[in-house]
């Protein structure tokens, strides 16, 4: 017997006698009598097929687009995120230029793709894209990350990304500055809306990461005093068109 | 007396008597129940959510079995590498073969406590490997080769003052102590070393079993890049983590992060399916998951308290546990402290050698109350008392209350125990303060009052 039946064989052997559904105290019945063997059949049923319907204990969020949008925008500010909605591309880019000279940008990572190839073209700086691999000391060196998502969640302030919609694993993190470049309607209700997206556009064939980012990087380990910049990004920007 | 209850014991006395320290944690844990208890409360029902947590963590600790047979299947499909390891010692041989077979130097790592639980740092640098904690608190503990204090806050017992020394001494930095600095200190070591890491060494908060994927809960953006930048990652996680459903982490990725942090989610939630995948960017060329039991299937086997292994390991049991606020993490000597570290590490190590843990507990019930998967932990404790009475039954504390049975069961005695009991204080006051002192473990600390010299029954016949 290798070890992955001796572990399946030990979880079954102990599985015969059934726990207690939480919340009630085990019946003297179902503990094991010594010298009695627990029947197999006394096992719960069946898992059922219904998902858990958390959609009605989590924080509320409201049916309408401007709620939804107002509720993320109050999200992103309270993590101390940079959210922006821009009536056009036209404004977006400026935005993105502003950006790119306040902080001086000297070099963008990014990924090739609708939104984040134009947002490239608007900064005119050297891009490092990450499409067929890239090096990663020169990701290292660039100033900020530009990427794509596949959903803003309006219930956490999440932006919700995976290794095929973000250009990879690395892009979201390494820079110091993450920009999203979203479109309104990614806007998602909330976490079991986000779930379901991810299941109807990519199963079974999954991306290898799927991620929800929820603020920039942060660390409260030195007096639980709250550090932006951890390890990932300490800027996180969201702008949506 | 054991020597684990010894440690326990001078520990103990010694953290209890250090008020500095003990305000300085309840300053850090009231915090953080004012952040949780708004978190909570933005919940529509917490309660309810409580509840489905744990009837699915029931669903899923029941039929174990199944769940890991299809999680494992998934994973495979998708070009993942799944090992069983029934205890540490197997753990550590397939994990040192990975980095062997990989002629790996330097290794990354994002907290795991399964790592903690088998020891790996310690044989991975006797092995001669390089290893390095990248989350920060597990980072500045790692330095002090000290023992993570807190399961979620690591390094909770610092204050910054304390790692501003230890970060001049072991990094030779010049930084202020401000919280700022010291992390960007952290920041710029770590930088090159996932650069340069041939491993990337990842626990796992969740397992589903559905698409076959391990979720990573954490804030700091570390085991993002862990999992991003060397060639090959590893991931160490208990059989007990999995899940049935992808959306079973709607509920149990905001309720992780409530519970543990009081954030309303964690900043990185990233569920992994498997190695890069052609048309991928990057992402490591081979993934490892060991699937680690080490006496959890001995704990699934007690029905009773099979509950335990529902454990999200969120830490919220520690920050309201009264014992734990005064005694601090490290006196437990065990890898899971608090409420949750009594109740399991009987089972993992042995109930007659961890006994005293369960005992040292006030039963206040804070602990279950806080636990968002409604583990009976305080019940639990009282279970683990109970089993290691009926095992080895205390022989002192038997005889004491046979003689008091005889007693209580007299009325000739009781009368004259109630008349004359009180002469017998002033023999105690011969041997207080020593060994001999029959009631030491209350006097050490305390004053014992005098015995009245009159019943009440007496008093009240003879009242004016
Ligand atoms: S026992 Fe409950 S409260 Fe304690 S760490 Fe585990 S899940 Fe959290």
């Amino acid at each position: 017997m290798n070890e992955r039946e001796k572990i399946l064989t030990r979880i079954r052997e102990a599985l015969k006698v059934p726990a207690p559904r939480p919340g009630t105290h085990a019946p003297a019945s179902h503990l094991p009598v010594p010298g009695v063997p627990s029947l197999p059949s006394l096992r719960v049923p069946p898992p059922t097929a219904a998902p858990v319907e958390a959609r009605r204990w989590l924080p509320k969020v409201g049916p309408s687009f401007p709620e939804q949008l107002a509720l993320f925008a109050q999200n992103a500010a309270d993590l101390k995120a940079h959210f922006q909605v821009f009536a056009d591309w036209t404004e977006l880019s400026a935005a993105l230029v502003q950006l790119r000279d306040t902080e001086n940008w000297q070099r963008v990572a990014s990924h090739q793709s609708e939104l984040s190839s134009q947002a490239c073209a608007a900064l005119q700086r050297p891009v490092c894209w990450t499409d067929q691999g890239y090096d990663v000391l020169a990701m290292e060196s660039c100033d900020v990350g530009v990427t794509e998502c596949d959903a803003l969640i309006a219930q956490t302030g999440s932006v919700l990304v995976t290794s095929r919609s973000a250009g990879g694993r690395a892009l979201s993190v390494l820079p110091p500055h993450h920009v999203v470049i979203a479109r309104r309607e990614q806007l998602v209700a909330d976490l079991p809306a986000a779930f379901a997206l991810l299941k109807q556009k990519y199963a079974p064939e999954f991306p290898s990461m799927m991620g929800f980012i929820t603020g920039p990087s942060r660390t409260g380990d030195i007096e639980r005093i709250l550090v932006l910049g951890a390890h990932g990004p300490k800027k996180l920007t969201i702008f949506c068109v | 007396m054991s020597t684990n209850v010894a440690q326990f014991q001078e520990a103990a006395a010694r953290v209890t008597a250090d008020t500095r320290q003990r305000q300085f944690i309840r300053t850090a844990l009231g915090n953080y129940e004012i952040a949780r208890d708004k978190r909570k409360a933005a919940f529509q029902s917490w309660e309810s959510a409580r509840q489905a947590a744990a009837l699915t963590k029931w669903e899923a600790v029941n039929h174990l079995d199944t769940h890991l047979e299809e999680l494992v299947a998934k994973l495979e499909a998708r070009g993942t590498k799944v090992h069983w390891a029934s205890n540490g010692t197997q753990a550590r041989e397939i994990i040192l073969g990975i980095f062997a077979a990989k002629q790996a130097k330097s290794i990354i790592k994002s907290k795991a406590m399964t790592s903690e639980e088998i020891h790996l740092n310690e044989a991975l640098e006797k092995a001669g490997f390089e290893v390095v904690e990248s989350d920060l608190g597990e980072f500045i503990v790692q330095l002090r080769g000290e023992a993570p204090y807190h399961i979620v806050f690591p390094s909770m017992h610092l204050t910054r003052g304390q790692i501003r020394e230890l970060f001049a001494q072991e990094l030779g930095s010049t930084s202020s102590d401000s919280p700022e600095e010291l992390t960007m200190v952290a920041r710029r070591v770590m930088r090159h070393k996932y650069i340069t890491a041939d491993i990337g060494f990842t626990g796992g908060n969740f397992a589903i079993a559905e698409t076959g994927m391990i979720s990573i809960t954490e804030n700091e953006g570390n085991a993002r890049l862990t999992a991003a930048l060397p060639k090959t990652m590893v991931t160490l996680i208990g059989i007990e983590k999995v899940l049935p459903k992808l959306e079973d982490l709607a509920l149990f990725l905001p309720m992780l992060a409530t519970a543990g942090a009081g954030q309303p989610l964690t900043c990185y939630n990233t569920m992994y399916g498997g190695p890069r995948q052609p048309g991928e960017a990057d992402g490591p060329e081979e993934w490892h998951v060991v699937l680690l039991d080490n006496l959890r299937t001995e704990l699934l086997a007690d029905a009773e308290q099979r509950d335990a292994l529902h454990c999200i390991r969120c830490g919220a049991c520690l920050n309201v546990c009264p014992i734990f606020r005064n005694v601090g993490g490290h006196t437990y000597g065990t890898t899971y402290s608090g409420p949750v570290g009594s109740v399991i590490t009987p089972h993992l190590r042995g109930l007659q050698d961890w006994k005293h843990l369960s005992n040292a507990s006030s039963l206040c019930g804070a602990c279950t109350e806080a636990c968002p998967v409604k583990i009976d932990l305080h019940h639990h404790l009282l279970h683990n008392r109970r089993n290691a009475a009926t095992e080895k039954p205390a022989f002192l504390e038997r005889m004491g209350y046979k003689v008091f049975g005889i007693i209580a069961n007299d009325p000739l005695f009781w009368s004259l125990a109630k008349k004359f009991g009180w002469l017998t204080q002033p023999l105690q006051k011969l041997v207080l303060g020593t060994a001999l002192d029959p009631a030491r473990a209350w006097t050490k600390t305390r004053d014992l009052p005098p015995l009245p010299q009159q019943s009440f029954k007496d008093w009240w016949k003879h009242r004016p």
